[in-house]
């Protein structure tokens, strides 16, 4: 071992501070940082053998592009050339509308910010988003719709502080192993917290729970009116709390005035009791910290769902508090980047695309036409990106760092439009994946440990994460790319200089410190300096809203919010009136029922989710070997007496099948309540996105993975 | 008295609305949002019928002759391609906008007559074509952009 070289973990939320291993030029290993308030040392199984073991293994090392329908080996001039051209051509031809970039939650925020500005002032598209839409879409909105600005509430040490933890539709057990650590240490100590888990499956971490309710899936929302409605009825609320710092009590109130716990029991299927219990534990507990995810992410409603647990909170005034909080979670380790920089299509430092003094801000601080910067509608969200590549509107598609093919539901669909004659799709990688494989020119990407760059985590805490070796020949860093291009097309501000003026990731740093300042997620007091050695560094403190000020006043605020059962948006004038002036909004909705219900045809629900060895479409983790040979195959889950209905027992090759395709996978009996099966999403063969539906949440646009009708027979 | 005229023409008008949101559900179903939004917007307007209808029966007994021919446009086929989405939703954004005056003029009669009965049905009702109407809005603006530059077809 020659050297030891500072980053965090990429491999979940958690962003884990780690130290990289480097021998003879080669990463050889990872260790936890002991001094880092994420993980205090700590590192879990992805982190510590997906992190780097695919480093060696199967890169990509030149550029690729399509001739005569095959992908063929090419240089990076011709490859860049190639791409230039076409932009070039369409934007003379039907102008920036025609281009679209999706992009990852697992790139640097240099890279994100430096994307950003391309899209935004250079090219003028509003038709950018990441994969985070599948990930953290609902975190970012429920946190807007609550508080107006995007946020975590709270930090790591809540776990350590709380009375009362409650995960709702989050199997942290599985999706960060060194949160859920922290958790144990608790769970098994002295002093043990109260433990509610929302989950349809009975996980490790139901198991570890005092309650666990297991709502059918697609009924979260009527589950919550349930929870919010006990807490008012019985009076378990802050009323001064509520009345000095929350807008909309009444009308949420009369909101959830019909979810009696007998009504909510007969739609989501569980206990009345259990209900009351949770609500109980919720209602009386001195400190409450709850952490929400996919469960509730990736279903219907989710928007509305997510609001009210952030509802619950406020009601309590158990927010910004030493131990009682929300974390609304994000999913990959640089999502809240994604949603920082602009790179998921919201305007950079949580600006406002209906303010036209947030606009000319970034208009003045890039030098270009504030007419430049598309903000005449929000910004177009991922899967609108995929409907006008499908009717020919998007020609132009840049995929940088992640994997739709695989990920997106419905890939019978999104196989289609990759493969459109007149889409010009261009794929940002490090492996060969199933996206590449369609693309018209691939581009070969440096990883983690090859670059350098910041990210931030779950709990708002920035890394610094070093270059640790060179990228293999051929490979180049997702931000020498992107500012390749700016480069060779010419992009320009007002007075002619060239548009993009940092070369390095630490020039584009120090950009976006720039450009966040004095806006909620302000880095203008971070730097390259301040994050060597020691901890991560958390932007807005350890934690935020202690003081019950929400960043909600008309002109500061990111969004001025949607109607939850619609989306249909709120006009500035409508926010004004209310004058929020730093008061949070108790939003609320009805539950509808799903559009997808069991039928004779398709009897089942069928939910999607994660292993505790795998990340995304495991183009890392796949290429690890402990990780790999802990989980090589998919399978589905079924309860016991489901399979005994069927006739089938543990290893039974079954088809699950739904209106849009199907996978044959064996069978796997236990933890799926009745009626429910599971299906893990990691894998590109026999791929669980066959079978998901094309359906998203009306106000974060986040895909409903977690809910589509199947049938099952014995193959 | 007219307002049975116009309870009875905002009854019929609130059938041709939700008819017309099924009918744009139904022709953009690769569209899933509008499709879903659009049923759920169609049953809230059931529910607005719902509302009404024992009012409608209650004044119905005064009912005289229709002053003149009160009648809403009728939606007709739903139209396809980026342009063709967003002519459909105008579409309902004037039907919306027609039961939205109606429901005002309605108002306004029930305030003179000192209804509360319909006063309070009236005011959930506004508040429920408002949320049709913002919803159209956002979607007419996102789509336009793209349907009227870019859009082929
Ligand atoms: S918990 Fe997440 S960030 Fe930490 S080591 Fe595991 S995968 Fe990496």
């Amino acid at each position: 071992m020659d050297r030891w070289v500072q980053s965090a973990c990429v491999l979940c939320s958690n962003g884990c501070g780690c130290d990289i291993a480097v021998k003879d030029g080669r990463i050889v290993g990872v260790r936890g940082r002991a001094d880092d308030i994420v993980n205090r040392g700590r590192l879990g199984p992805k982190g510590l053998h997906g992190s780097w073991q695919a480093h060696g293994k199967d890169r990509l090392t030149t550029p690729l592009i399509r001739r005569n329908g095959e992908l063929r080996e090419t240089d990076w001039d011709t490859a860049m050339t190639t791409i230039v051209r076409r932009s070039q051509d369409l934007l003379a031809e039907s102008g920036p509308l025609s281009h679209g970039f999706y992009t990852s939650g697992q790139l640097f925020l240099e890279e994100y910010y430096t994307l950003g500005v391309i899209g935004k002032a250079g090219l003028g598209t509003p038709h950018m988003d990441g994969n985070t839409r599948l990930c953290t879409a609902t975190a970012a909105a429920a946190l807007k719709e609550t508080f107006g600005s995007d946020g975590q509430p709270a930090c790591h040490a809540d776990i350590d502080l709380c009375d009362a933890l409650f995960l709702f539709g989050h199997n942290m057990a599985a999706t960060q192993t060194v949160m859920w650590a922290r958790v144990l240490d608790r769970v098994k100590g002295p002093g043990r917290p109260r433990l509610v888990v929302v989950d349809p499956r009975r996980t490790p971490t139901a198991e570890a729970a005092d309650v666990h309710l297991a709502p059918l899936p697609g009924t979260n929302l009527a589950l919550l009116n349930g929870l919010v409605r006990a807490v008012i009825e019985h009076g378990w609320l802050d009323r001064e709390y509520v009345d000095r710092h929350t807008l909309g009590f009444e009308e949420l109130k009369a909101t959830v005035e019909p979810y009696t716990p007998e009504h909510v029991a007969g739609i989501c299927r569980i206990s009345p009791a259990d209900l009351m219990r949770a609500a109980e534990i919720f209602g009386t507990s001195e400190r409450v910290l709850s952490t929400v995810l996919q469960g509730f992410y990736q279903s219907h409603q989710a928007t509305a769902a997510s609001c009210q647990v952030n509802n619950l909170h406020l009601l309590r005034g158990q927010i910004g508090g030493p131990g009682s909080g929300v974390l609304q979670m994000n999913g990959q380790p640089t999502a809240q980047n994604t949603r920082e920089c602009g790179a998921d299509g919201d305007l950079p430092g949580f600006r406002n695309w209906d303010n036209p003094e947030h606009v000319e801000e970034l208009a003045r601080l890039w030098n270009v036409d504030p007419l430049t910067i598309p903000h005449w509608a929000p910004p177009t969200h991922a899967m609108q990106i995929w409907r006008y590549a499908e009717q020919g509107s998007i020609r132009f598609l840049w995929i940088s760092a992640t994997n739709p093919a695989v990920s997106l539901p419905e890939l019978g669909r999104i196989r289609e439009i990759l493969r459109r004659e007149d889409l010009f799709v261009v794929a940002q990688d490090a492996f060969r994946t199933e996206t590449t494989e369609l693309a018209d020119v691939v581009l070969p990407a440096a990883l983690w440990g090859e670059k350098q760059g910041t990210f931030t985590n779950l709990s708002r805490v920035v890394h610094l994460s070093e270059q640790a070796v060179a990228p293999p020949a051929g490979a180049r860093s997702d931000l020498d790319i992107f500012l390749d291009y700016a480069h060779r097309m010419g992009f320009r501000d007002r007075d002619g200089d060239p548009l993009i003026k940092w070369k390095d990731a630490e020039g584009a740093f120090d950009a976006w410190r720039e450009c966040s300042r004095g806006r909620p997620c302000d880095y203008s007091e971070l730097s390259y300096e301040r994050l060597r050695g020691g901890s991560g560094i958390p932007w807005g403190g350890e934690r935020l809203y202690a003081d019950g000020v929400f960043p909600t006043d008309a002109d500061y605020c990111e969004d001025y919010g949607h109607d939850l059962l619609t989306g249909a948006s709120t006009t500035p004038a409508d926010y004004r009136a209310r004058r929020p002036d730093g008061r949070a909004f108790l939003k609320a909705a009805e539950y509808t029922p799903a559009q997808e219900q069991p039928d004779d045809e398709y009897p089942f629900l069928c939910t999607t989710g994660r292993s505790v060895y795998h990340f995304h479409t495991r183009t890392k983790t796949s290429r690890a070997p402990e990780l790999q040979k802990a989980a090589p195959d998919p399978w589905v889950e079924l309860s016991a007496g489901d399979a005994t209905g069927l006739g089938l027992s543990d290893g039974d090759v079954v088809r699950v099948e739904s209106a849009r395709g199907f996978v044959e996978v064996p069978v796997r009996i236990g933890r799926c309540r009745d009626g429910v099966v599971f299906l893990p999403f990691h894998y590109g063969f026999q791929a669980a996105n066959e079978l998901t539906p094309t359906e998203w949440d009306p106000v974060s646009k986040q895909p409903l993975f977690k809910i589509s009708t199947v049938r099952i027979r014995r193959v | 008295m007219h307002l049975a005229t116009y309870l009875g023409l905002l009854h019929t008008s609130l059938g041709t609305l939700a008819d017309a949101f099924r009918e744009v559900a139904k022709g953009h179903g690769d569209e899933p949002d509008v499709e879903r939004t659009c049923e759920v917007l169609a049953s809230r307007i059931d529910a607005q019928a719902e509302k009404l209808s024992p009012i409608v029966d209650r004044y119905g007994e005064h009912r005289e002759t229709e002053p003149e021919r009160l009648h809403t446009a009728e939606f007709e086929q739903t139209r396809t391609g980026g342009v063709g989405l967003l002519r459909d939703l105008q579409d309902l954004y004037a039907l919306s906008s027609f039961t939205d005056i109606t429901w005002t003029v309605v108002g306004q009669a029930a305030q003179g007559l000192r209804d509360k009965e319909l006063m309070d049905v009236v005011s959930a009702c506004e508040q429920d074509t408002a949320r049709q109407l913002a919803w159209l809005k956002t979607r007419i603006k996102q789509s336009a952009p793209q349907a009227l530059i870019v859009a082929k077809g």
